[in-house]
């Protein structure tokens, strides 16, 4: 039930409510402020728009690289001093990086805004990148990759499930980017991306909490908008091309389970207003998944016995295409092939029979009380409103998420899945377990161990 | 699973053992006990239109009988699976159909069960009728535990497969040998699969009961209706006394365990038995720590084996307090070939930190962010609920929020040695790593 309905109920929660602040100053850098006073503190987080959809093959994972290297110093700040000075003012920050975007965040109590803002604008315009450093850094990255990737057999399905369902799009590339191109990668490499793009005028501040926004807005003109705007390459869209027919993949990987990835192009959200598939696929995962007892749980894990995890997810607010993705781990003594046939066969009845009514409320149900339910994490709503708006959606598209949900039918749901759940559209992902006690892999090769 | 995939972190944040809270900030405590000896604690807080319930019991892994490892685990996954008649299906559905989400969290000491609902009353007396029923009256159908027991296993399959918890198994059964806290918390997949549904329902009635019982609330309800509540919860429990002291763990003898597997790098786990959860010296240890391996960028480990060498992307160290005393862990994970000169950075680390405690200007460093980030520990209802139910099932004291941020404050140099000395002697290590071929 965690995973991937997780996803769809991460998006499922949009707060209509609390005062929202958003300008652009002159050098084109977004600021967007949410005030919510219940406590003494505040989130602030630059969002940039480059993830690992923005880079080039042969340099994949270059925009996590530079993500870490944001922290070694700039020509004022020494190497290690960002977070020195953020920890000593009780403050915790980190940075991730997606297929869309990079971002980096300080929550602290509420008075010490300016200190974050401060050194963020610094690193935004003034980074140092030392070989040195770098050198040290890049091996770092690739311990990162080992532990979160190559050492987990279902990362390594999803990775090479992602390189096969696109073949043009760059989702098709591990946001931490291919082992040998993290060998092969180099300082410059680095220095290129940040050159490329770390502008105002590509970035957005999104700050949460305890705070004034005209404050805030004030404080971001003096730190941000004194750097220049500078001009941005061309963004191509890249876009994939339809698929024609069903595509199927086997990992080989030491494990003692298998495991099962199904994944669908499906479209995300563009227009928030006028579109309804993107509501319709996102209540459909939660028909399939949103409960202990939702249609994959019960009739696989419960009824059939046929699995011993199954869950649907799908995330409709994205830069680049949206996929809908099941996933699930058979029980002992039964095939992936029987489970993929069962997990068809739920799919089928949606597409034949349609959704009870008593479904469709109930999963609106959800997504009302997790509208609330969300406004007791800062950080969240924070994350939002960047992810939103990295992917080209209005806040008001957030705003209105929960009425557009409640609006759709059943027969929606069930045309969503008879349009975009359909076999020749299907990638399919098999890990297949290898013995744990084989005589060692090699690393001559780092982290390939698959056979597809 | 793909949702991890989202994001890549830069850094693997240190998790929330210690749960510290503390002063300023006042959080209004209130306390009671239930006529059946419930112990109760509750916070009001009106602003969001929601209601967060949490009941724990010691009913931990570590109370798994001889023989019956898993027993715990099982007992507790089956709660609301099936109860006072109803279905697993009918009550996931009427949870879901009020927007309710029922949550399990389980350790070696505690099995826990969290509501969180909407305060509006059609919602929260539909979701908390669910509760009572899935405390007070699970049914363990036959059916149902045959099925989870396969669950169960299977799970314990998948982990093993994972380098990280098969160090983490390694090193519990290395540091506490005999002791309940060696025992996994899942539990032995052969133990599972020879349990039946009267062990389940024994080891629910001596431990799911109101004496036993720790009920925390936080959110928008009066403390009447607060006061309602638990009576309505701990009304239908059993009346088990309350459970036995664990026994005390010995410290471990010094030991060097190396396990094969197939992965790209090692594993690599150090520590020794650490503390108990109301260990007078519990603050100059977790204080001390945040210099050692607890405060990310800010700790020596992260500087030595991070950034300095490059060694690996997490390195850390914790105590994790407990009913009785948890370990102390040093961890790290590093490609195969450099697992050696990584694992003698990191005691090195240790034993000079040992010998000569933090410095003065690392101390300060320490005591700024701990003490200058507390407002973050308690900035939502989530949060104060979770501190709620540490200070009951470990019986803190009330006050331990008002003087959190002086105790932090008043941890010298001298203290934080003398206690890292006393607990942790660098002769007596015990060491694990899990990885391809684990010769030395």
């Amino acid at each position: 039930m965690r995973s991937l309905w997780a996803i769809g109920l991460a998006l499922l929660l949009g707060s209509a409510q609390a005062s929202l602040t958003d300008v652009t100053l002159d050098n084109g850098m977004r600021v967007i402020v949410k005030e919510d006073r219940r406590a003494p503190v505040m989130v602030s987080q630059v969002w940039y728009r480059a993830g690992s959809m923005d880079e080039f093959n042969g340099t994949t994972g270059v925009a996590h690289v530079l993500e870490h290297m944001m922290f070694k110093g700039t020509q004022t700040v020494p190497p290690g001093e960002f977070s020195k000075r953020i920890a000593a003012a009780g403050g915790r920050e980190n940075a991730f990086t997606s297929r869309d975007y990079t971002a980096y965040f300080q929550q602290m109590q509420k008075d010490r805004l300016e200190l974050a803002m401060q050194l963020e604008a610094d690193r935004m315009a003034n980074l140092v990148i030392s070989d040195e450093l770098f050198a040290k850094e890049i091996q770092v990255v690739m311990e990162e990759r080992r532990l979160r990737t190559d050492d987990q057999p279902q990362s390594v399905l999803y990775e090479r499930l992602m390189a096969t369902a696109y073949q043009a799009h760059p989702y098709r590339r591990p946001i931490i980017g291919w082992m040998d191109d993290l060998s092969s990668m180099t300082a410059q490499d680095a220095r290129d991306w940040y050159a490329r793009w770390y502008a105002p005028n590509n970035a957005t501040l999104v700050v949460a909490g305890d705070v004034k926004a005209d404050e805030v807005v004030a404080l971001a003109r003096k730190y941000f908008g004194v750097l220049p705007k500078r001009a941005l390459p061309e963004r191509k869209t890249q876009a994939e091309p339809p698929q024609l027919g069903e595509k199927r993949i086997v990992v080989k990987a030491p494990a003692q389970l298998p495991y099962l990835l199904m994944a669908w192009h499906a479209p995300k959200l563009k227009d928030w207003a006028q579109d309804i598939e993107p509501y319709a696929l996102q209540i459909l995962a939660g028909v399939l998944s949103g409960n202990d007892s939702a249609r994959l749980q019960k009739t696989l894990v419960k009824t059939q016995q046929i699995a011993v995890n199954a869950s649907a997810g799908y995330d409709p607010v994205a830069r680049g295409p949206a996929m809908f993705m099941i996933d699930a781990t058979p029980a002992a003594g039964k095939s992936v092939a029987a489970l993929e046939r069962a997990i068809r066969a739920e799919i089928a009845r949606i597409q034949r029979e349609g959704i009870s009514d008593a479904e469709l409320a109930r999963v609106k149900a959800q997504v009302i009380a997790a509208d609330v339910y969300q406004q007791d994490s800062l950080f969240y709503q924070a994350m939002q409103l960047g992810d939103y708006v990295i992917a080209g959606l209005p806040p008001e598209a957030l705003a209105g998420r929960v009425d557009k949900l409640r609006a759709v039918t059943a027969s929606e749901v069930q045309a969503v899945a008879q349009k975009w759940l359909q076999d020749e559209r299907v990638n399919v992902a098999e890990l297949d377990p290898q013995p744990l006690n084989a005589p060692a892999r090699r690393a001559a090769v780092p982290g390939v161990r698959h056979a597809n | 699973m793909p949702i991890k995939y989202v994001f890549v972190l830069r850094f693997l944040g240190m998790l929330l053992l210690s749960l510290p809270l503390s002063a300023q900030a006042a959080v209004a405590i209130q306390h009671w006990q239930t006529t059946h000896g419930a112990r109760v604690y509750f916070v009001e807080s009106r602003e969001l239109p929601m209601l967060d319930v949490a009941v724990d019991f010691p009913a931990g892994s570590a109370r798994d009988p001889a023989g019956k490892s898993g027993l715990a685990q099982l007992t507790h996954g089956l709660l609301d699976q099936g109860a006072g008649g109803l279905s697993d299906t009918t009550i996931a559905h009427r949870l879901a159909d009020v927007g309710a989400v029922l949550s399990g969290r389980f350790d070696r000491d505690r099995a826990g069960v969290t509501l969180r609902t909407l305060s509006s009353a059609t919602e929260k007396n539909k979701a908390l009728d669910i509760l009572a029923q899935v405390l007070q009256r699970p049914d363990f159908p036959q059916a149902v535990v045959k099925r989870e027991k396969q669950r169960l296993i299977a799970s314990i399959r998948e982990a093993e497969a994972d380098p990280g918890e098969v160090a983490s198994k390694a090193f519990y059964r290395a540091l506490y040998g005999t002791h309940p806290y060696a025992r996994d918390e899942a539990g032995d997949p052969a133990a599972i699969a020879r349990l039946t549904r009267g062990d389940l329902q024994a080891f629910y009635r001596m431990h799911y009961s109101a004496p036993n019982a720790v009920i925390s609330m936080m959110g928008d309800i009066t403390r009447a209706e607060a006061e309602a509540i638990a009576q309505r919860l701990a009304a239908g429990l059993s009346h088990a006394a309350p459970v036995p002291a664990l026994p005390k763990p010995a410290q471990a003898a010094t030991s060097d365990t190396r396990i094969a597997h197939p992965s790209t790098q090692s594993h690599v786990l150090v520590g020794v038995v650490g503390m108990a959860r109301n260990a007078p010296d519990f603050f100059p240890l977790f204080v001390g720590n945040y210099v050692l391996g607890g405060g990310g960028f800010d700790s020596r480990l992260m500087r030595e084996v991070r950034d300095k060498r490059g060694y690996a992307y997490s390195a850390y160290s914790y105590f994790m307090p407990m009913t009785e005393a948890g370990p102390f862990q040093l961890g790290l994970q590093t490609k195969l070939e450099q697992t050696d000169d990584a694992l003698k950075v990191a005691q090195d680390t240790l034993r000079q930190f040992i010998a000569e405690g933090p410095s003065e200007a690392e101390l300060i460093q320490a005591k700024s962010n701990l003490t200058g980030g507390f407002p973050l520990r308690i900035d939502s209802n989530k949060k104060i609920l979770d501190y709620l139910s540490v200070i009951g099932f470990y019986n803190l004291p009330l006050d331990y929020l008002d003087t959190w941020v002086d105790r932090v404050n008043a941890v010298d140099v001298a203290a934080v040695r003398q206690a890292f000395a006393r607990r942790i002697d660098p002769a007596r290590l015990v060491t694990v790593v899990v990885g391809a071929g684990s010769a030395r």
